[in-house]
């Protein structure tokens, strides 16, 4: 055993399970203003960059939603030297891919490529072109149109978008993350729409560039100023507000299939709140951790009546909901709404018991070094605290974080958190 | 919601993409010095015939442990189809030492994750953990390998479960249906031709005596073999294993039937109607899998073939009928070289608004032919070896990629070791080769077609009843 490993046991045994570090961040602002995140690794000969823009489906105007998926996907469809069957080819040529996505907050572009010269050079000159110089060319953008307004249409059969849309809708009655494209807005969208959003959104000020693996810190910086020099500078400033709690109630849709669709949930967490370590300890138990949680043992193990049923808080830049879900047969609905309920109103009420409190920790604690090993999983990890302003060393306080959380801050933040009369319940094929 | 990738499309993707198995790559200079340990595994067999599979990875301190059975739904017969991926649920739910989601709950209190897979070919289960749980773990999986409790009100709840996620995953979800449709119709005699999860009345008629039978029959240490990938010392794992697996013992197997499909002489198609609005149109085609690694010619040529025609966005299916003659909103190809059972080689999308299937077809066979005739590029097959390399390389960042990669090869019966191998043979692939497989396996006599008819939502009928896994 190494000097360094030996080094390494002993802490652990003096520490405990706390003495796992997060990965070392290091982080600056390009001439452009991007802010970079950056993590060395040399084990593998590979790259990770993500770059994250304040371009999710929140900033769309109303009357444009849509708008966001579709600037996105036409982002890499074209660029001022190259056309569409160029960047895609290019790209597998050196083995290279191009991905990303869009969310409620975020739009994302990432690049993954071997670290070699020849393989990333290139690849990293093709994300450059894709970041500064995107056509959006119009055959193609009526092209892509047309393909999602296909893929919409066809989403709109299935039960569970059907609750997933009517959910955020009546969880976001008046708020951005509420509203919902359907194929009419996104046909009603012009070239001209998109090439708005994208000088309003896709701007070096919006933006957060990550990048994990096997660069120097020089190389890191080179590849950042030289990703974002020719970014949109200026654009949107952001003005939207938290969202307010909804009036509670329940909506019921008709639908043809076998088993109805369930979510209940509202409004519940901020990106950055000191509500989530108490949120996410105490959900654990809810419903979070998996085959052991409260949820899982009485919905499936008990009665089997789901498959799967689970709770989880999905924070967001303003105001992200609680969302409880799962699918059981028709016939069964009224009796998994009823369990469900009744386990999250014995949770509101009393919280976890020690020995779940217990429980919850020590899986959160010592599943911590799950959560960063591999690259891709360190670029999600770090690509999220950049993005959303996190601190810094929040990798390296998450266990300590966890650790510290009472019962009394767990019943706390969840009353205040889920006040049951502003709970929304949608049940789709529930007839 | 994406625009790119529809969820039909991320549903093939699912299905017939991520039973990837293990290739090696030739590593140039520069990267054996990088990635030097990547390749080297180590394997000791117990007494008892159960083989201990490990590859060190130092970079975290995590592992994956990972017990692998070679009985699959294919070895299932009829009227209890499904019981393969039925007993998987019920090895959670406790031996004599092990109360009902102990075994759930232990792995949790470790940091661990745990869960478990059933295909047509095996049944696996695993957990990552903090590599310092890894013989905790191993005492739980070996005592639930020999000592599994099977109690009656137990599987009264669980079958319960396992038909709800059949409508779930099946039932409800049109595409589903049809590849359970296409599977019955294009294997007649092969076991193939029932869905892993099970027809729903078999499901119905399933009792604790065919879990307990199917138990007794497959579940003992000479019919598996475990594989750990991780910050771990390899002795140290074989000393683990001895001391927890080394105590189990041998049981004679019963004998496996080829089952073999007769050869098809003719067309067959197939039409789903169900509640959906876009139209789905998939063409099986007949093909080999790998049975002998070094003299195989043809599975390689199929599986660079299936890269050309749809391994990135490029390539020719996307290119040709998605983006230049917008005939489809989605079109890909897919095949895997790699299972116990015969082969198919996919084609399949879905055809533009105003566009019929029968368009759709007559796009696909056209770039059929035009392979058939004019055989492909050279740049292009450098193109889908490139990638290739490329994915060997990145698939090192995951362990637990890697001990899948691992376990998928042993599940049908190819040493692990021979990854390596399988790599140089498609890197050894020609142009010619891959026309030649074009010409040889695209035939009508070997074809089935299967096509979703949507039908409108609001008095659309009930669906009736592929892939099962455990959540």
């Amino acid at each position: 055993m190494s000097t360094f490993k030996l080094l390494f046991s002993l802490t652990l045994l003096l520490l405990g399970p706390l003495a796992n570090a997060g990965p070392k961040i290091e982080h600056w602002l390009t001439t452009s203003g991007s802010r970079v995140y950056f993590v060395e690794s040399h084990a593998l000969p590979i790259i990770d960059v993500q770059v994250d823009f304040a371009a999710g489906s929140a900033h769309e105007s109303s009357g444009k939603a849509g708008v966001a998926s579709l600037t996105r996907a036409l982002l890499d469809l074209g660029v001022a030297e190259m056309d569409e069957t160029a960047i895609a080819g290019r790209l597998a040529d050196i083995g290279a891919r191009l991905t990303g996505g869009v969310d409620s907050d975020r739009a994302s572009v990432s690049l993954r490529s071997l670290s070699m010269p020849d393989k990333r050079v290139p690849a990293l000159a093709i994300l450059r072109a894709v970041l500064s110089t995107p056509q959006f060319p119009a055959t193609v953008f009526e092209r892509e149109k047309a393909r999602s307004v296909a893929a919409l249409k066809e989403a709109l059969t299935r039960p569970e978008t059907i609750a997933a849309k009517a959910f955020w809708s009546a969880m976001y009655p008046e708020h951005p993350y509420g509203r919902q494209a359907s194929p009419e807005s996104i046909d009603s969208l012009s070239r001209a729409d998109v090439v708005a959003f994208h000088a309003a959104n896709y701007t070096a000020e919006r933006s957060t560039v990550t990048l994990v693996g096997d660069l120097s810190r020089a190389q890191a910086e080179t590849v950042a100023e030289e990703l974002t020099a020719g970014l949109p500078r200026g654009g949107a400033t952001n003005d939207i507000a938290l969202a307010v709690l909804p009036a509670g109630g329940e909506r019921y849709i008709a639908h043809p299939a076998a088993q109805a669709h369930l979510l209940i949930g509202l409004p519940a967490l901020k990106r950055g709140d000191p509500d989530f370590f108490p949120l996410v300890v105490g959900n654990y138990t809810l419903g979070g951790g998996g085959f052991v949680s409260r949820l899982m043992k009485e919905v499936r193990d008990k009665r089997g009546l789901a498959y799967s049923v689970s709770s989880h808080f999905m924070p967001l830049a303003y105001l992200g909901p609680f969302q409880l879900g799962m699918q059981t047969k028709k016939a069964q609905v009224k009796e998994a709404l009823a369990v469900s309920r009744q386990v999250l109103a014995e949770f509101l009420a009393q919280g976890p018991s020690d020995a779940e409190l217990l429980a919850a920790k020590q899986n959160l604690i010592g599943s911590f070094p799950l959560r960063l090993d591999s690259n891709r999983k360190l670029l999600d990890n770090v690509a999220l605290i950049g993005f959303y302003r996190l601190p810094l060393d929040y990798l390296d306080t998450y266990q300590a974080n966890i650790e510290k959380v009472t019962l009394d801050e767990i019943k706390s933040a969840f009353s205040r958190r889920l006040p049951a009369a502003h709970l929304v319940t949608v049940v789709v094929a529930g007839d | 919601m994406p625009a790119r990738l529809s969820d039909i499309a991320k549903f093939y993707q699912k299905r017939f993409l991520p039973m990837r198995h293990a290739k090696w790559i030739p590593l140039c200079l520069t990267l054996v010095t990088a990635v030097g340990w990547a390749d080297e595994t180590f394997q000791k067999q117990l007494a008892n015939g159960l083989r201990v599979i490990v590859k060190e990875d130092h970079r975290s301190p995590t592992a994956a442990h990972m017990v692998w059975y070679r009985a699959g739904s294919m070895d299932e017969s009829n009227g209890s189809t499904g019981v393969a991926h039925l007993l998987e649920h019920m090895m959670f739910k406790g031996t004599p030492a092990t109360g009902p989601g102990e075994f759930s709950r232990r792995v949790a209190a470790a940091g661990g994750r745990d869960n478990a897979f059933t295909s047509r070919d095996y049944t696996a289960y695993f957990q990552q953990i903090p590599k310092q749980q890894l013989p905790e773990m191993m005492q739980l999986e070996a005592d639930r390998m020999r000592h599994l409790t099977l109690d009656d009100k137990e599987f009264a709840q669980e079958i319960r479960v396992v038909m709800e996620e059949r409508r779930l995953r099946t039932e409800d979800q049109p595409t589903s249906l049809l590849f359970e449709q296409l599977n019955a119709v294009a294997f007649q005699a092969h076991p193939y031709r029932a869905p892993i999860i099970g027809w729903m009345n078999d499901l119905e008629n399933m009792t604790v005596h065919d879990a307990r039978a199917w138990y007794e029959r497959w579940y003992a240490p000479n019919n598996a073999y475990v594989v750990v990938v991780g910050d771990v010392d390899h002795q140290q794992v074989f000393a683990w294993a001895e001391k927890y697996y080394g105590a189990l013992e041998t049981r004679a197997l019963p004998g496996r039937k080829p089952q073999d499909e007769p050869p098809q002489q003719g067309i067959r198609r197939l039409t789903l109607k169900a509640p959906a609005d876009l139209p789905v149109l998939i063409m099986a085609y007949k093909a080999p899998a790998i049975r002998d690694v070094e003299r195989d010619v043809d599975p390689y040529a199929l599986e660079m073939l299936a890269s050309v025609l749809s391994g990135h966005e490029a390539a020719r299916l996307n290119r040709r009928l998605v983006r230049e003659q917008r005939l489809a909103v989605d079109a890909a190809a897919s095949y895997d070289s790699t299972s116990r059972g015969p082969a198919m080689f996919f084609l399949h999308g879905s055809p533009s608004a105003g566009k019929t299937r029968a368009e759709l077809e007559a796009g696909l066979r056209a770039q059929i032919a035009d392979i058939q005739q004019q055989g492909v590029a050279r740049e292009e097959l450098e193109r889908a070896k490139a990638q290739l390399i490329a994915a060997q390389i990145y698939k090192l960042d995951s362990i637990f990629a890697q001990a899948m990669e691992i376990g998928q090869l042993e599940a049908i019966g190819i040493p692990h070791s021979l990854n390596r191998r399988i790599i140089d043979k498609l890197q050894a692939i020609t142009a010619e080769d891959v026309q030649a497989v074009a010409r040889k396996y695209f035939r009508d006599e070997q074809l089935t077609v299967a096509e979703l008819d949507p039908q409108p939502l609001p008095a659309g009928g009930r669906p009736r009843p592929a892939s099962a896994s455990r959540h």
